[in-house]
């Protein structure tokens, strides 16, 4: 067993955390031992409901194991939590930010909660200000903040007092890349100066940024390394496959039905294969395949792919039916107020018949607000919008029919079973007879809910809580499907499932409207929308947004630095209009 | 208890509280509402009550007795024919009572024979029927006491009854109501407004940050329990203020006992509601709970508006472990009667008592960790 050693930041001896009781227990670590080094970044890597948050709070000592020992920098954190909570800091995922004070109240709330004196701080105030940004901002509420504003001070507040061990759980979620990429900066600097970090992340290319990855999943550690060590362990089962006439994402799924192929994901121009260990690459006629370097979503796949029961995978559809140019949706001119605050900027965009149209955006950047008003759940303040030929507000209940919609946090009823669940829908869209058990059976076949037909709906998976909802909303056929962030805090695993499934709606003529603040998710759209603060960056096919960003340094961006490039010149614009 | 981390944690408090209207509206609007509800629209005296007088024969024996009634403030005389129509009026609530002075009844008094004179009242709310029972039999004696006076002999009665009434003798029912609602404000901003906090900090991942800091619960709590501590007090200072001077409820005990008492009863009501967001971590449930455990049986069993020795003996007993029964009774004193010691202080210990119970409890209950 481990024992805590001066040069480990982190010592877990044999941790076991329970949450409930009953039908409701859930073992969120088990038996888990990890050292993390100290002066180092690791990251925690982990599908959703692996244990990472249980982790990090048990190294803040906001929870007690039920068995095994903590120990945080050499201190046993049960027995010393104060002693131990003044030489850590810790950003929650939430930020801990007092939303109706300003910036500088909440610093100095966090700074006085430390102990420091009057004339350490204001020294210490004007480095985190500078560091962060946030100078001139530090009478607004933080509650006004943008989302990567409001990252940035959660940070400063955890900063205060240098800490020698800071703890992050889930930074950067749902915050713009460039405020990404800034925090990693930040990260950066801490290490320099000596400082050990463990951060947890849904993002899979953070994964990069450290120098220790801890690979978490059901409350257990898969795998512990550096991650570029991790990733050249697959030396030479990645490749780029293009293929002269087959479109990307056609040929995509024919990849997927090929047996040693563990993953297909659509990159800029090409697929992205990762092959079982000791295969070939299948032979598909025209297909050229190019060997490359892992990624760290592949080592992700690799290693969690052997703990799942394979999924039935979607069937490869025939090549994609020709589209149908009919417009199904248009938006013209469309703002909308919330008191003195613009939430969205003149949005204008159309979408076709069997499109996958995606909305991109930060969180605050104005998506779902643009998607309330198309599904006629909030009044436009200006603007038209014709969903289906007919403003969804206005319109009769036979209209709002054509439409399909899953919510943020997928609205289900949490304390009905997942039968309750479907029936409820299905009576709600009238559903009967014949028609009624017929498209029942079909969810039940079509997401593989059998198993879990009689457990209630807030006791799943989240992956299988999305797939309930997909299934409630499809229930009644809609010919448009909207989708508000179905893939937040979903692991990779299942969003590229998800993926898969909704490309296979499209290509049978659904339209679908989706958001998402994941950038890599833009290839699996046909037509993007760029969203920042409201306004449009830019709208047209991935193809076209990379290129758009295309520079000398840079001839062939990712959506990611494109939608940086795309921000950065925006915010110019403002700044010479102003 | 370290003051650089305590003062960060009231400095936090105390704006939170300007900048959050709904905390304010709950320390002030609320009380402010309460108050004038109760000082002007609900009054539990019983005043221009509709009375049918039925006279089977009307002479100047009786007249005396009808004209008491009708300049009684307290009635509207109805003269009418017969029993059976007034009997009607009653059934249909246009009157409240039947005065039935019979046909010999003049003949009566002039006999040795008791005089008899028939009260009917609509029992259906009980209290005005008592107050309309009191209020006929004080005409009565005034009556009695003329006749007497007239005739220069004894009438029947031979001991003369003089009414006085003590600690109220306006008997206006807001000068015990408003007392009390000071009791009830004073609930709702320690209980309900500090366990709605302390659910929000929760809720919004704030309470999580505060614990991975390095400060103690006892400051945590403290941090808490000082700024709703002074916001409570002002909320009874505002209270106090309206009663004596909108209100002109008389104060005759000492002010400082009422601060004294208050702050204990403070204390008690932080305690429960401390200990009730230790309990529930959303707001909604928070609420609820406040609601019915301290707001609730405070406006109905602390014998603020209802009368606790009228109440059934299970009830009475539940209304001891109430807090707000001792702080109402405290209350009516000093308002009403003054500083009577053998009420406050027995009163008081209980609620020194209840103070430390509800934040001993809190604090030992309370840990800094999320599980």
């Amino acid at each position: 067993m481990a024992e805590p050693v001066g040069a480990d930041a982190l010592v877990f001896a044999g941790v076991s955390k329970v949450f409930g009781a009953g039908r409701a227990r859930i073992t969120a670590l088990d038996d888990l031992s990890l050292a993390i080094k100290a002066g180092r970044v690791t990251g925690l890597l982990g599908p959703d409901g692996a244990g990472k948050t249980t982790m990090i709070r048990l190294a803040a000592g906001l929870l007690r194991a039920d068995r095994g020992r903590v120990h945080v920098l050499g201190q046993n954190i049960t027995k010393t939590a104060r002693a131990v909570q003044q030489r850590i800091g810790y950003m929650p995922q939430r930020f801990g930010l007092y939303e109706d004070l300003t910036v500088q109240e909440n610093l100095d709330l966090y700074a006085r909660l430390q102990g420091l004196a009057r004339a350490g701080r204001l020294a210490r105030y004007a480095e985190l200000l500078k560091l962060t940004a946030l100078g001139p901002f530090r009478a607004r509420p933080a509650g006004k903040l943008s989302g990567g504003m409001k990252q940035k001070l959660g940070l400063a507040c955890a900063l205060l007092r240098i800490p020698e061990f800071l703890l992050l759980d889930e930074p950067t979620v749902g915050v713009d890349p460039i405020s990404r990429r800034e925090l990693w900066h930040i990260i950066a600097a801490l290490r320099a100066e000596g400082v050990s970090v463990l951060v947890s992340t849904a993002y899979l290319d953070e994964a990069e940024r450290c120098d220790d990855v801890v690979l978490l999943d059901r409350g257990r550690a898969l795998a512990q390394a550096d991650p570029a060590a991790m990733e050249s362990a697959l030396q030479g089962r990645c490749f780029r496959v293009t293929h002269p006439t087959t479109p990307r994402r056609a040929l995509q799924q024919t990849l997927l039905a090929q047996l040693p192929v563990l993953e297909a994901r659509l990159d800029a121009t090409s697929v992205h294969v990762l092959l079982a260990p000791d295969t070939t690459p299948p032979d598909i006629t025209g297909a050229a395949w190019q060997g490359v370097a892992a990624r760290f979503a592949d080592v992700f796949v690799d290693r969690l792919h052997a703990r799942r029961p394979a999924h039935a995978r979607a069937e490869a559809t025939a090549p994609a039916t020709p589209r149908e140019s009919e417009v199904v949706l248009e938006v013209r001119g469309l703002n909308r107020f919330f008191g003195d605050f613009h939430a969205v900027r003149d949005i204008e965009f159309t979408v076709k018949r069997g499109e996958v149209f995606g909305l991109l955006g930060a969180n605050g950047a104005g998506k779902t607000t643009t998607f309330r008003m198309l599904c006629g759940l909030l009044p436009a303040s200006s603007g038209s919008l014709l969903v289906a030929g007919q403003n969804l507000l206005k319109a009769p209940a036979e209209a709002r029919r054509q439409i399909g919609y899953v919510a943020q946090k997928f609205s289900l009823y949490g304390t009905l079973s997942v039968a309750q669940n479907l029936a409820f829908f299905a009576a709600a869209y009238g559903l009967r007879g014949e028609r009624r058990g017929r498209r029942l059976a079909w969810a039940e076949e079509e997401f593989e809910l059998g198993p879990f037909q009689a457990m209630n709906a807030g006791d799943l998976p989240l992956g299988y809580k999305q797939r309930l909802a997909l299934a409630c909303a499809l229930l009644h056929e809609p010919p448009i499907l909207f989708l508000d962030e179905p893939t937040s805090g979903v692991d990779p695993l299942t969003r590229s499932e998800f993926w898969q499934r909704i490309n296979h709606y499209a290509a049978a003529g659904t339209t679908v409207l989706v958001t998402t603040h994941f950038m890599d998710e833009a290839e699996y759209c046909d037509h993007l929308l760029l969203m920042s603060l409201g306004a449009a960056l830019a709208a047209g096919t991935p193809a076209e947004i990379r290129a758009a960003a295309a520079s000398a340094e840079n001839p062939d961006p990712s959506m990611e630095d494109a939608f940086i490039a795309l921000i950065a010149a925006h915010e110019q614009t403002i700044r010479r209009a102003a | 208890m370290n003051g650089r981390r305590l003062a960060g944690l009231i400095t936090k408090e105390t704006l939170q509280i300007f900048r959050d209207p709904s905390a304010l509206g709950i320390a002030f609007i609320l009380p402010l509402f309460l108050l004038l509800l109760f000082g002007f629209g609900v009054s539990l005296n019983a005043e221009h009550v509709p009375i049918g007088v039925v006279a089977d024969h009307p002479n100047p024996t009786t007249d005396p007795l009808v004209a008491a009634l009708r300049h009684s403030r307290y009635f509207e005389v109805r003269p009418l024919a017969g029993l059976g129509p007034a009997r009607d009026l009653l059934s249909r609530r246009e009157i409240d009572a039947i005065l039935w002075l019979r046909n010999d009844f003049a003949r009566q008094t002039l006999t040795e024979a008791p005089a008899t004179i028939g009260l009917i009242v609509n029992g259906t709310d009980a209290n005005t029927a008592r107050l309309v029972q009191g209020y006929v039999l004080q005409a009565w004696m005034i009556w009695l006491a003329q006749q007497n006076q007239a005739a220069a002999r004894p009438l029947g009665l031979s001991v003369a009854l003089q009414f006085r009434i003590w600690f109220n003798p306006a008997l206006r029912s807001q000068d015990y109501l408003v007392p009390g609602l000071i009791a009830i404000i004073m609930t709702l901003i320690g209980a309900l407004l500090t366990a709605l906090v302390v659910a929000r900090e929760w809720e919004r991942g704030t309470m999580e940050a505060l614990m991975a800091a390095p400060v103690t619960m006892a400051e945590i709590l403290a941090g808490k329990l000082l700024p709703y501590f002074v916001l409570g007090m002002g909320g009874m200072a505002l209270s106090v203020a309206l009663a004596v001077f909108v209100f002109a409820v008389p104060l005759h005990g000492s002010v400082l006992i009422l601060a004294l008492a208050s702050a204990l009863f403070m204390l008690v009501a932080l305690g429960m509601g401390l200990l009730i967001s230790s309990l529930a971590r959303i707001q909604f449930v928070a609420g609820q709970i406040a609601i019915v455990v301290t707001f609730l049986p405070a406006f109905i069993l602390s014998g603020f508006v209802f009368d606790i020795r009228s109440m059934p003996a299970p009830v009475q007993m539940i209304t001891r472990i109430l807090p707000a029964r001792y702080f109402v009774s405290i209350l009516q004193s000093v308002f009403l009667a003054g500083d009577v010691w053998s009420v406050i202080l027995p009163d008081m210990a209980v609620l020194a008592v209840m103070a430390t119970f509800f934040l001993g409890v809190t604090l030992a209950r309370s840990r800094k960790r999320l599980d």
